[in-house]
């Protein structure tokens, strides 16, 4: 006999299956971390798992919402389907502090809030994730992701990434 | 081309979603004809990510277009079995790279415009327009600041940098009208909260034009004659070209999936 309880356990156990999937380009972050894993809901054996994209165009989103059938099915769940949720929009607001934790020590910038991104020509400073000065400068706007910009230390002349605020 | 074309019930919806839709594809396909040629590596990768974040735009538009359409219609089918004359973008996205100031300042045009539409949209009645305005509005954010910084260098770059950019400004500036237009079906949309009226967009665009371009030592043209067309279907010779290769492996292997 099914209980309350045991659904909520089965929920949680859904729940992780699904919150180990690590973004492709990010291997450090999980989807959890990342705050795109946003609801998972059971019904029945069926699982439903939502998600929401970063970027409209980011091409791993796809890869993501496989491996997210792929663990559940790993997990004994056997119908899960992944349904993408437009609303509200992502925003790197939701990056756990864990989340800017694991980034930094990967050697990627956190992002910043979001409060500047509308200014067209505004400063900004950005911390050097490997020595942490702040004398750094903007190599490109578009990085080797939709996600980041390529940035450059003038203290310790590394060269690093920045998640962009989003 | 021997896959026919599709039919599309062309509702004042469908051709409101179909109109940003196609917007957002051809300059992504255009920006996309950069990968691998651009003057250096930042900007190839800038160029293509910004070509990303149009087709993705474009995607969420298509899907929701095929959504409201009713029919069996899809993104893939909206983007690849339709003809010239059945798409609705506007004629500057559909205009040629050209040189690297022709590019930026097609971009610059347009992505001034789309960042005020994006935000506008956002307030819009429908749940799926607004949430697909909050997603793109942040990209193009980021796509205005980088025209934005392009336009400023070549124009006070170079003499020769300066006089492509201007004369980038002076051949694309009659494609500018068309988006400040809206057609019987879009007004009625716009009276319902669901549509943006772009025509309320135009001041605060001129704003960011006449800043930018004060700032390069560039001028706007004075000539207030625009060229319409594209939103009705009636395109220039060069969208033929364009689909006949953005559309060929569906129109030679329909159905084809990577």
């Amino acid at each position: 006999m099914v209980t309350v309880t045991d659904d909520a356990a089965l929920r949680q156990r859904a729940w992780d299956a699904a919150a180990s999937v690590v973004d492709p380009e990010i291997p450090v972050l999980s989807i959890a971390d990342l705050g795109v894993l946003r609801d998972v809901v059971l019904d029945g054996d069926h699982v439903e798992v939502a998600i929401t994209p970063t970027y409209s165009g980011c091409p791993a989103m796809n890869m993501i919402a496989l491996e997210i059938e792929v663990a559940l099915e790993r997990a004994g769940f056997q119908h899960a389907k992944v349904r993408t949720v437009l609303s509200p929009a992502w925003t790197t607001d939701w990056l756990t502090e864990d989340g800017r934790k694991k980034l930094r020590a990967y050697g990627i910038a956190p992002p910043q809030a979001s409060n500047s991104r509308r200014a067209l020509f505004g400063d900004q400073t950005v911390a050097c994730p490997q020595c942490g000065s702040d004398k750094t400068e903007l190599l490109s706007e578009f990085g080797s992701t939709s996600c980041k910009a390529l940035w450059r230390c003038k203290a310790c002349r590394e060269p690093f990434d920045y998640f962009k605020c989003h | 081309m021997v896959v026919a074309n599709i039919q599309v019930s062309e509702t004042p919806l469908v051709i409101y979603a179909l109109r940003r839709a196609d917007d957002a594809l051809i300059l992504g396909h255009r920006l996309s004809e950069w990968c691998g040629h651009a003057p250096m590596l930042e900007e190839d990768m800038a160029l293509s990510n910004i070509a990303l974040d149009l087709i993705g735009q474009a995607r969420e538009l298509y899907t929701f277009a095929a959504k409201v359409e009713g029919r069996d219609n899809d993104e893939d089918k909206l983007a690849y079995l339709r003809d010239v004359r059945q798409y609705r973008n506007l004629l500057l996205v559909e205009q040629p790279n050209g040189d690297f100031a022709q590019t930026l300042v097609r971009q610059f045009f347009y992505s001034a415009f789309a960042d005020l539409y994006w935000r506008a949209m956002m307030n819009s009645r429908d749940a799926t327009l607004a949430a697909i305005a909050a997603k793109s509005e942040k990209e193009s954010a980021y796509h205005l600041r980088h025209a934005s910084e392009w336009i400023i260098r070549l124009g006070d770059g170079t003499e020769e940098s300066h006089r492509r950019a201007q004369a980038a400004i002076d051949n694309l500036w009659a494609f500018t009208g068309e988006m400040f237009a809206v057609d019987d079906g879009e007004r009625a949309l716009i009276h319902r909260g669901i549509a943006v009226d772009p025509a309320s967009l135009r001041g605060r665009w001129l704003a960011t034009l006449s800043e930018v371009t004060r700032e390069a030592t560039l001028a706007l043209p004075q000539n207030d004659w625009m060229q319409q067309g594209g939103r009705s279907g009636r395109h220039s010779e060069h969208l033929g070209h364009l689909l006949s290769e953005l559309q060929s492996m569906q129109r030679t292997f329909p159905g084809l999936i990577w």
